[in-house]
């Protein structure tokens, strides 16, 4: 037996701390990576020049809400109505919907493929479900603000203008209902466009075509089919094809409000299906997203 | 124009699956002519709603967003673009090969689709598919020119052409008329309006103001697109 050999190799230490303070865990983790998502949508946070479209999207659809309600108050001895009802409000300004989901959701996504820092969060304790709702309900709770900040505005000039308080308030509320399932929908259905693309130019291309182009087809047809053809239910259930109309439709028929689309759901049967379909997207979305990240690479 | 250059661009625009995507947008709008060919039959006002809504509206602005951003915004994004700037070729020469292949594309893709579901629709009568074409076209390279233009002056050109082509034309231009005559659309169905032998479109503009609105922003883009790209300096991400 030979005797051990004097150790000549040396590992040194050269002052490296570990961290010893507590590990917050899965929920926490998600929770950061939730708020990161959300600030992200408004570019808080991020440099000047990424907080300029997303803050001056909010502020035109603030300045719209505001122009109505000083409408409200100058013509209060008139009417003792808004000149658009608060669940027309969404539709009427969606094509700053589209453009806002089309900018920020490529931002929440593209970036970590890009960079590959995918792979990295997954090798935390993160589970990949985490990562798909924290970057869903990031990007969801944003729009929800974005779409809810003109209506509360909306709302202040109705009470300002002495409309009934009553009325104002159950109409507010019904929409913000509407706004949470536009916000969802929209949220989900440009994640997982944004999700097969590391190049944030090709993403914002992508959900615009999928909203702008749809939206446009559909209406269109559904114009003429109405009025030309003179088939209001074809009509109707053409709006299941593009996520606006779809939503509206789901407006119309829950919660009761004035649609904007060019037909409403036909009937009770119309309006069920355009529920179903409304919860089928927002449910095929998110096992989209689950399904797109048991991968890491695209 | 420079051969290498319109090869690379042609490339990166078209190759792999990405020529497939932007082909299922031009079959879409084909497949809802012929659906409303068979449904509905043959109504002139139709074809024009239909391809005015759809085709000059929103197809044609779009693909001229996606191809004349997605010619030169990827490379400057990624950087790759001075492997192109530091080769003695004269740089408006590298804007106009880009600009040769995005108007080429968008017209293929945009403008020949058009005026193939015009045909679908209503035939040769009263010219309309041509008048719906020749706006097309028209529009195709007016959009092209102006959006390469954006995407060599800022790196969010997608969405600021977006603006332009949403809030500008369609919701402005239909509350505010004087909004309509600072629009590619409007200026493109004016010569719809004067191809067509039937009234179905009207133009707020006329047609000699259009077409030199046309001719000078098309003109006018490509120049200052190759302008800029001489004093473009890459930015890192934000």
């Amino acid at each position: 037996m030979s005797e051990p050999t004097a150790r000549t190799g040396v590992i040194h230490d050269i002052g490296y701390r570990k961290y010893d303070g507590p590990r917050l865990g899965r929920a926490r983790v998600a929770r950061a990576l939730y708020s990161h998502s959300l600030r992200g949508a408004y570019g808080l946070g991020r440099s000047g020049r990424s907080k300029v479209l997303p803050m001056m999207l909010l502020g035109v659809m603030c300045l719209v809400a505001f122009i109505i309600a000083v409408i409200a108050n100058v013509g209060a001895g008139i009417t003792s109505e808004l000149v658009l009802p608060y669940s027309a409000y969404t539709f009427t300004t969606q094509a700053i919907l589209t453009i806002f989901v089309a900018a920020q959701a490529p931002v929440s996504l593209s970036r970590d493929l890009r960079f590959r820092t995918v792979p990295l969060y997954f090798s935390r304790p993160l589970e990949r479900s985490d990562y798909v709702l924290a970057k869903f309900g990031g990007l969801a709770t944003a729009l929800f603000l974005l779409l809810t900040a003109p209506l509360l505005i909306m709302y202040v000039g109705a009470l300002l203008a002495e409309f009934p308080a009553g009325r104002e308030t159950g109409d507010l509320l019904l929409a913000l209902l509407g706004t949470v399932v536009f916000a969802v929908v929209f949220a989900g259905v440009g994640l997982v466009v944004a999700s097969l693309t590391p190049r944030r130019g090709l993403g914002v291309a992508a959900i615009i075509t999928v909203f702008a182009l749809s939206f446009a087809a559909i209406s269109t047809l559904q114009g003429i089919i109405r009025y030309e053809v003179g088939n209001a239910d074809l009509a109707g259930w053409l709006g299941l094809l593009s996520p606006v109309t779809l939503v509206d439709g789901f407006q119309v028929w829950v919660l009761d409000a004035s649609g904007r689309a060019v037909a409403p759901p036909p009937g009770d049967a119309g309006g069920v299906v355009f529920v179903l379909v409304t919860f089928a997207a927002i449910g095929a979305c998110w096992a989209l997203l689950n399904l797109r990240y048991r991968k890491v690479s695209i | 124009m420079n051969g290498t250059v319109v090869r690379l661009t042609y490339r990166a625009l078209l190759g792999g699956r990405r020529a497939w995507l932007l082909l299922l947008m031009s079959v879409l709008l084909l497949a809802m002519a012929v659906l409303l060919r068979v449904t509905v039959g043959v109504d002139h006002q139709i074809t024009a709603d239909f391809l005015g809504a759809v085709a000059v509206a929103a197809l044609v602005p779009l693909f001229g967003l996606i191809v004349g951003t997605g010619v030169i915004g990827p490379e400057i994004d990624d950087g790759s673009i001075v492997y192109v700037l530091s080769k003695p070729i004269a740089r408006p020469r590298i804007i106009l090969s880009k600009f040769l292949v995005a108007a080429c594309a968008t017209v293929l893709f945009a403008a020949v689709p058009t005026f193939v579901a015009g045909l679908v629709m209503s035939g040769t009568a009263s010219r309309i598919a041509l008048g719906f074409g020749a706006a097309a076209l028209v529009a195709s390279v007016a959009y092209s020119a102006i959006f390469l233009l954006l995407s060599v002056v800022t790196r969010h050109a997608v969405v600021y052409g977006l603006a332009y082509a949403l809030i500008w034309e369609g919701l402005l231009g239909s509350f505010v008329p004087g909004a309509r005559t600072l629009s590619v659309q409007q200026w493109s169905l004016s010569l719809t309006e004067a191809i067509s032998t039937r009234d179905l479109v009207s133009s707020d503009v006329r047609l000699a103001v259009a077409g030199v609105l046309l001719a000078v922003v098309i003109v006018g883009a490509t120049w200052y697109a190759g302008q800029r790209l001489r004093v473009l300096s890459l930015a890192g991400e934000e």
